[in-house]
């Protein structure tokens, strides 16, 4: 049928499109000045590649995928469009999960009607199946844990053994699959159900504070899954975008892995987060609280302020307070920077985009490597709802969870105040040695009004 | 497609992925995860043809779930990823921008 060939190389033609879209786009979102150019490319080829997918030979069922395609895109623009930038990781969990949840649909609707043809596509398509169903509902656990609708981290004794176990079995039936022994709606369903689950129980343990490198992984998973299930359907742009986006994001998570000077086994298999060993430990001192007015005064007169940001600015939404405050320093001639750790806040580069959306130029931002040096010239170093990543004890003690942990040298400045919600310790749980040295002033209270009382001061002082 | 071209896709793919992110500057992790997250949203042209292969109702429900997810990921990451980088200006347009007020 003529009209079937010129079709089916109108599709390929399309992908081939597609694929040179996205790796181009991907090439311009890694560079500030065309990122933004960036993502118009790869919108543009998800588009060429989702249209002349209509034209597929032998499709049916429009009267289905249009609905699906419109339910499925309207809750996620509306939900994009109005989530708050400090929210974004968990949005990212959430449309990622969903990635991997219809990589694994692909692969059941695949198995269930025995669409693959030959062991190896059928392998393919089971392993891009547990792939992405462990990414699908590990990431909704991701999302539910950022977003603060779990707030516990579930453990107990002998979780490993389950989960190895949970594993082992949802292979046995994936193998039974793919050797086509057995390929029933039982043993299939059975086999799905099981990767879900694995996802639930490998997530559920992992600490907030290890959620940027989960969610980094899960999305690398969810590139590979697709990649897979594109080997499955034969359709290069799936293959291409996804092998892609699978090699991208593991070298992205490896990237944060090593920020936090922990590898990523010990990120999945062991309980970090709140184990609470080192809460107690011996830290000596006192907390030494601070009146605004007087930090004001202080910031006010000093050469060089360094601002370290950190999670409790994104909950408190200061960063344009802190902006504000920051402008003030610079009008006054204050030599200003921000230091951003690698994994301040949620993700690598979260304090950036918070920052961005102040309106912060971003050569006033230093990387750790950068600013590290600086602190012991700074007269003062602002710390506003970062914690561990400023805690000297990652220097000095052994026994501690985050001990060689690259940090911010803060506690080398003159003067360090502390702007922070309560008494408590940081995400992991960690006492910070920081708040208790003799430079260090605290000042409690919520970011954003914190922020506020210091503009007031600082502005008493003209 | 046979096998060993195939193989050859995956490893060229491979590598152009790990290329292309490895001298990103910090700034732009976030932005860049969230962009590989929308290239990953093509799973919606794959769920797409499994749904218009479905026949039985099981099959048809899950590629009725798999599109709709395929889509949330599609429209979500790029909605998510292009407010991100909106806001990245230069510092030299960012000052032309706020030298009125």
């Amino acid at each position: 049928m003529p009209g079937g060939i010129s079709a089916g190389l109108a599709i390929q033609a399309s992908y081939f499109v597609t694929a040179v879209l996205f790796i181009m786009g991907l090439k311009r979102m890694s560079s500030p000045v065309t990122a933004r150019s960036g993502i118009l490319w790869a919108g543009a080829g998800m588009l060429v590649a989702t249209l002349i997918t209509f034209l597929y030979p032998g499709m049916s069922n429009y009267g289905l995928i249009l609905p699906a395609m419109l339910i499925g895109g309207v809750l996620a623009w509306w939900s994009g469009k109005r989530v708050a930038m400090t929210n974004i990781p968990q949005m990212i969990a959430l449309y990622n999960g969903m990635g991997g949840g219809a990589a694994a649909a692909i692969a059941a609707v695949e198995l269930y009607r025995g669409g693959t043809e030959g062991y190896a596509s059928t392998t393919l398509a089971v392993a891009g199946g547990i792939i992405g169903a462990v990414s699908f509902s590990g990431s909704l656990i991701a999302f539910g844990k950022l977003q603060g609708l779990i707030t516990r981290s579930i453990r107990f004794r002998g979780q490993q053994l389950l989960n190895l176990l949970l594993l082992a079995v949802a292979l046995v039936l994936g193998a039974l699959v793919a050797a086509q022994l057995d390929a029933s709606l039982a043993v299939v369903t059975g086999f799905f159900l099981l990767a879900l689950l694995l996802g639930l129980t490998m997530t559920l343990p992992i600490g907030g504070a290890d959620m940027p490198v989960v969610i980094s992984l899960y999305n690398a998973l969810t590139g590979l899954a697709v990649g897979l299930e594109g080997f499955v359907l034969n359709n290069a742009a799936m293959i291409i975008a996804g092998t892609v986006v699978g090699s991208a994001g593991t070298l992205l998570t490896q990237l944060m892995a090593k920020a936090m000077n922990r590898s990523l086994g010990n990120v999945l298999f062991s309980g970090f987060g709140d184990t609470g060993t080192a809460a107690t430990g011996e830290v000596s001192g006192s907390l030494k609280p601070i009146e605004a007015s007087d930090a004001g005064v202080m910031m006010a007169f000093a050469s060089k302020v360094i601002v370290v940001p950190g999670y409790g600015m994104a909950v408190a939404q200061a960063q344009h307070k802190v902006w504000e405050l920051c402008q003030l320093l610079i009008e006054r001639g204050v030599q200003l920077r921000f230091a951003i750790h690698p994994v301040a806040g949620r993700m690598p580069g979260h304090m950036n985009v918070l920052l961005a959306e102040a309106g912060v130029p971003y050569d006033l931002i230093a990387d750790l490597d950068e600013i590290n040096a600086e602190f012991e010239t700074a007269d003062v170093a602002l710390i506003i709802g970062a914690n561990d990543v400023v805690n000297p004890v990652a220097r000095t003690d052994k026994s501690s969870p985050i001990y060689g942990m690259p940090i911010l040298n803060a506690d080398k400045a003159k003067n360090v105040i502390v702007i922070k919600r309560g008494k408590g310790a940081g995400f992991s749980g960690i006492e910070n040695a920081l708040f208790y040295l003799d430079n260090t002033r605290m000042l409690y209270g919520d970011g954003q009004k914190a922020a506020a009382e210091l503009i007031q001061a600082i502005k008493a002082v003209e | 497609m046979t096998g060993m071209v195939a193989l050859y896709i995956f490893m060229l793919a491979a590598f152009t992925g790990y290329e292309v992110i490895s001298r990103v500057p910090v700034i732009l992790h976030t932005p860049l995860m969230s962009g590989s997250n929308f290239v990953h949203g093509i799973v919606l042209v794959g769920a797409m043809v499994a749904l218009g292969g479905a026949h039985t109702p099981l099959e048809k429900t899950i590629g009725f779930i798999g599109v709709l997810l395929g889509a949330g990921n599609a429209m979500g990451g790029y909605v998510v990823t292009e407010r991100m980088l909106e806001m990245f200006k230069s510092s030299g347009a960012r000052a032309a921008r706020q030298r009125p007020h």
